[in-house]
């Protein structure tokens, strides 16, 4: 965080990773993953990587991402969750960074896609451009996992953790904005799909 | 403190309609229920710092086959509006246990925007409301609840009401010679921190 003598904040410097690059290595070869996105552009870079039934997708819910994760993970502890997402939703669902912690999910990862903006809405500055680390807040919340990827080899090596360990992954993304890939919005659709695709009945 | 029959009852719906984890923020009212999720091996029982988090942790055990219960006290619905969005639009059920406030003997006036509201807020954000109001019936009120919350897939509301569960104490009542005894269940409160 950079102050000058009155206190006053200079953003941080932007992160440089190409977010689709990014995404496409963290889900090459899912396997069984189960993933679930925030609303946005990390939505968006997911379906880009590939759209499957075992990825849930929020399209509103703000927030709540890394909870839907967490109940993921609760509800099959025999499977591997990664809940991908971005800035803005984590820090409005950051209380959940310390209930997550507090309740123990050895299969849930976080990796949060952090441009330090909101995309949506314009590209506004978010907090994590500003003064906020979301790493050492998960720290702060009793997080023992965490990591932050400022380039393509450290994202390649954090393909794996993610798959293993209960990881809280900050991956310093490009503010640009990429071409939207739109993934399925229909709820219940999705819903249907992801429990068929781990043997639920849907009748 | 030892629960009180109606209470334990309803724990034992919750058993009963396949419940297998319950997100709770905190409510003396729900102490009971709280204490038994976590003494019960079969169930796990999460912890919220805020209730809108339990709809999305709900969502997440439904994706994954698993029935959720959130409870909270009725100033934690205005939290969950927007969340609610998320079991509305994605036809999945949704089930909460609501402690009301500000409606029977209340003490503290921040209380009752919330209580009076909350009926009203959480039927414009697509949730069934149901009441119950007495002991005899609260159980039963539960496990048609989670009936219809689980079998029809839509998002329901209990609301136990401050008479139910009694009104907390925050001091103790002057001795008054005028005051005579004759109390109901809910004019009974128990003293709660």
């Amino acid at each position: 965080m950079n102050r000058n003598n009155d206190g006053i904040l200079t953003p941080r410097n932007d992160g440089t990773l190409d977010r689709r690059a990014a995404v496409a290595a963290l889900l090459r070869d899912p396997g069984d993953l189960l993933v679930v996105t925030g609303l946005g552009a990390p939505s968006y870079d997911v379906s880009a990587a590939g759209d499957r039934p075992q990825n849930f997708y929020l399209w509103g819910a703000m927030g709540g991402t890394a909870m839907v994760g967490l109940g993921i993970a609760l509800a099959r502890k025999d499977r591997r969750v990664l809940v991908l997402t971005g800035d803005g939703d984590m820090l409005m669902g950051m209380g959940s960074l310390a209930t997550i912690a507090a309740a123990g999910a050895p299969n849930l990862a976080i990796a949060v896609l952090d441009n330090g903006r909101y995309g949506e809405t314009g590209a506004q500055r978010s907090h994590t451009a500003l003064a906020a680390d979301l790493a050492e807040i998960a720290a702060g919340c009793g997080w023992s996992h965490i990591t932050t990827a400022r380039s393509m080899a450290e994202v390649e090596a954090l393909r794996d953790r993610l798959r293993r360990e209960p990881l809280f992954a900050v991956l310093r993304i490009a503010p640009e904005e990429q071409p939207r890939h739109l993934p399925p919005r229909d709820g219940a659709h999705l819903t249907h799909r992801f429990r068929r695709a781990l043997g639920i009945g849907t009748d | 403190m030892s629960p009180r029959p109606w209470q334990a009852e309803v724990y034992a719906a919750l058993k009963t309609a396949g419940i297998g984890l319950i997100g709770y923020v905190p409510d003396a009212g729900h102490a009971h229920l709280i204490e038994a999720a976590h003494a019960d091996p079969a169930m796990d029982a999460v912890v919220l710092t805020t209730e809108e988090e339990g709809i999305a942790l709900a969502a997440g055990a439904w994706l994954g086959g698993v029935r959720a219960v959130l409870l909270m006290q009725s100033s934690g619905v205005g939290n969950c509006i927007n969340m609610l969005s998320l079991p509305v639009n994605s036809r999945m059920p949704f089930f909460t246990l609501v402690t009301m406030r500000g409606e029977w003997a209340e003490f503290n006036p921040w209380q009752v925007p919330m209580g009076t509201a909350t009926p009203a807020v959480l039927t414009a954000a697509g949730v069934h409301v149901r009441r119950a109001d007495r002991p005899d019936d609260a159980a039963e009120m539960v496990a048609a609840s989670a009936a219809l919350a689980f079998d029809s897939e839509v998002p329901v509301a209990v609301l136990f009401s401050q008479r139910l569960i009694g009104a907390k104490v925050f001091t103790k009542p002057e001795p008054s010679p005028r005051t005579s005894g004759g109390t109901s269940e809910g004019a009974a409160p128990k003293v709660t921190p």
